[in-house]
């Protein structure tokens, strides 16, 4: 384990972070002694080939599964140390997931999906649903359902709900992976956006090299590690 | 609640027809209910009526069919009269009669033999007590069928011409048939087959179907220890009912039916929320991702189950009340009564609670990590 001390951040910190699957002779490395830091407006894009480690990362990074070792820090929370019932409480004030074809409750209407967040628990200060969908131009299509929704809508609707308990943390998981080059563009360019005007930290692990353009960084994964990308 | 409602307004179609199912069981259930008071009523209510405690019947009587199988001597009746705890104790006969009355109509009758001065006499409504051999007392509602004080009643067996003189209220059946009182030597005498002029032999007043007893207020009479000393076999009163033929066969049968009725609606319930839980898999992964605690999708999902299963009972009890309502002024033995209904409803509605619950609780073992990646 590397140790480096943990400078203080508002965004993400992860300190030589190792993750495994698997034991005995069928060990897989997912993430291979990982640091990274995301400042808070940042927008880090992640590329690299199936299977690199992208996912892992993520999951790490969002409270899902706990690194073997090293350290994962959201604003102040430490993410190695919490339990499961502090980490569901951790994703639900301090993290935004955006996943993929946004992933709606089919049940709910677009201004519902982004009051859903705030049925869980206490919020101490959330966006207002309506405002935060006019910001992302789905206004007009409030009341409409996921299968009333296109896919680009649906995407703009799904980030909007992860911004809606106003996180510090971003993850976005290959949200252009079911859109056309037009949404693709238009998508990632409101990720930006959102990040840079409310000083989101945001990671988003995509294929798509297209829109990288928007991005203030881009690294890329191999083989578990995190290298400098080159175009 | 805010997801529960939201579901159940979006899916409510598949919920209309869980909630269809559970309805219709319900109904099945006020109507089984209704039946099974009506049996009981048309079996024993006669006998729910006596004040009475236990009988004491012959000894080792076969229970099955205690009252007429049974002969006990009149004079046991002092024994059990002097016995602790017991308030009263006094001979009773029941024999099952075919009658005509004069009117020609022909009535089946339990003739109930009871000592015409005596606690065991019926309190009559309309007419006259007993006060005479020969005279008969009928149910109220023989009387609605048009049997009137002063009509003449036959026994067919032997013969014997009784008088009605008066009717106590409601409903007086044993084994499907009306109840009627008559004077214990008159009894003695139809059931010893003696007709109208013959001599009666003399060992037929002495003999009798059974003591009836009443416990003193409070007092639980130690039946075992005075059946030994008076040579009889006691029943409960609860427990003589099952000497009404075809009453033991008739309400386990359908005790039985509505035991699988309670299993198949918690199994049908339980199955329909374990497939509506694993189509949501992966929306559950999105929102325990999301940070839904546990403890809420369970409470949001129980909430669910809860409110399709009392508004689909309540719907499913509520057709059943009006249909048993105009079940209940035909012939069938057919009754409706609040506490049963009631209890069987919140029974209804636990089990299904116990099936939504193990078919939820699959909530708990969803891996938020599979939200991640596409759409499995």
């Amino acid at each position: 384990m590397t140790a480096h001390p943990v400078t203080t951040t508002t965004g993400l910190v992860m300190v030589g972070v190792t993750l495994t699957h698997g034991d005995g002779d069928s060990v897989v490395t997912a993430l291979d002694d990982v640091s990274l830091t995301v400042e808070p407006g940042e927008l880090l894009a992640v590329v690299g080939p199936s299977g690199a480690g992208k996912s892992s990362l993520l999951a790490v990074a969002g409270g899902l599964t706990r690194p073997d070792s090293g350290q994962v820090r959201v604003g102040a929370a430490d993410l190695v140390a919490a339990s499961r019932r502090q980490l569901a409480a951790i994703r639900r004030t301090e993290i935004g997931f955006v996943f993929q074809s946004g992933n709606l409750v089919p049940a709910l209407t677009a201004v519902d999906q982004l009051r859903l967040p705030l049925q869980f628990g206490k919020v101490a200060d959330p966006r207002d649903p309506m405002e935060l969908l006019e910001e992302v131009g789905m206004a007009e299509r409030a009341k409409r359902r996921p299968h009333q929704l296109s896919g680009g809508e649906r995407q703009r609707v799904g980030i909007a709900r992860a911004l809606m308990t106003r996180p510090r943390l971003l993850l976005v998981d290959e949200p252009t992976a079911a859109l056309d080059r037009a949404r693709s563009q238009e998508v990632v360019a409101l990720l930006a956006r959102e990040a840079h005007q409310h000083g989101v930290a945001t990671v988003m692990v995509t294929h798509d090299h297209d829109v990288l353009h928007h991005c203030d960084r881009v690294l890329e994964m191999m083989d578990g590690q995190l290298l400098p990308h080159t175009a | 609640m805010f997801l529960a409602l939201r579901e159940l307004s979006f899916a409510r179609g598949r919920f209309a027809l869980m909630g269809s199912v559970v309805a219709l069981i319900g109904v099945l259930m006020v109507l089984l209910s209704g039946l099974s008071v009506g049996l009981v009523n048309d079996g024993v209510s006669g006998l729910q009526k006596l004040p009475v405690s236990s009988f004491a019947f012959e000894r080792d009587v076969d229970t099955s069919a205690a009252f007429t199988r049974s002969v006990v001597d009149v004079d046991t009746a002092q024994t059990w009269a002097a016995a602790d705890g017991v308030a009263e104790a006094g001979p009773f006969g029941l024999t099952l009669v075919n009658t005509r009355t004069d009117g020609g109509l022909d009535l089946d009758l339990a003739l109930f033999g009871v000592e015409r001065d005596s606690w065991l006499a019926p309190q009559v409504a309309t007419g006259t007590a007993l006060a005479d051999e020969g005279q008969i007392v009928l149910p109220g509602t023989l009387r609605d069928e048009g049997v009137a004080v002063g009509d003449v009643v036959t026994i067919d067996q032997v013969g014997t011409e009784l008088e009605v003189v008066g009717f106590i209220d409601g409903q007086h059946t044993f084994g499907h048939v009306d109840v009627g009182y008559v004077d214990l030597r008159t009894w003695q005498e139809v059931r010893a087959g003696v007709r109208p002029g013959e001599n009666v032999p003399e060992h037929a007043y002495q003999e009798v179907s059974a003591i009836a007893v009443l416990a003193a207020d409070g007092a639980s009479p130690d039946l075992a220890a005075v059946d030994a000393e008076a040579g009889t076999t006691s029943l409960t009163l609860t427990q003589s009912f099952g000497a009404s033929p075809g009453f033991t066969a008739e309400t386990s049968t359908l005790q039985l039916i509505q035991v699988f009725l309670y299993a198949i609606s918690a199994l049908v319930v339980g199955a329909f929320f374990t497939v509506v839980t694993i189509q949501r898999k992966h929306e559950i992964a999105v929102l325990r991702a999301m940070g839904a605690s546990t403890r809420y999708l369970l409470r949001d999902s129980l909430t669910q189950s809860a409110i399709l299963l009392v508004v689909s009972t309540a719907i499913g009890v509520g057709i059943g009340l009006l249909l048993g309502a105009s079940i209940s002024g035909t012939d069938m033995p057919f009754a409706l009564e609040a506490s049963p209904i009631v209890g069987a409803s919140a029974l209804l509605v636990v089990l299904g609670m116990v099936g939504a619950a193990s078919a939820v609780t699959r909530i708990t073992r969803v891996d938020p990590l599979t939200a991640l990646g596409g759409n499995r």
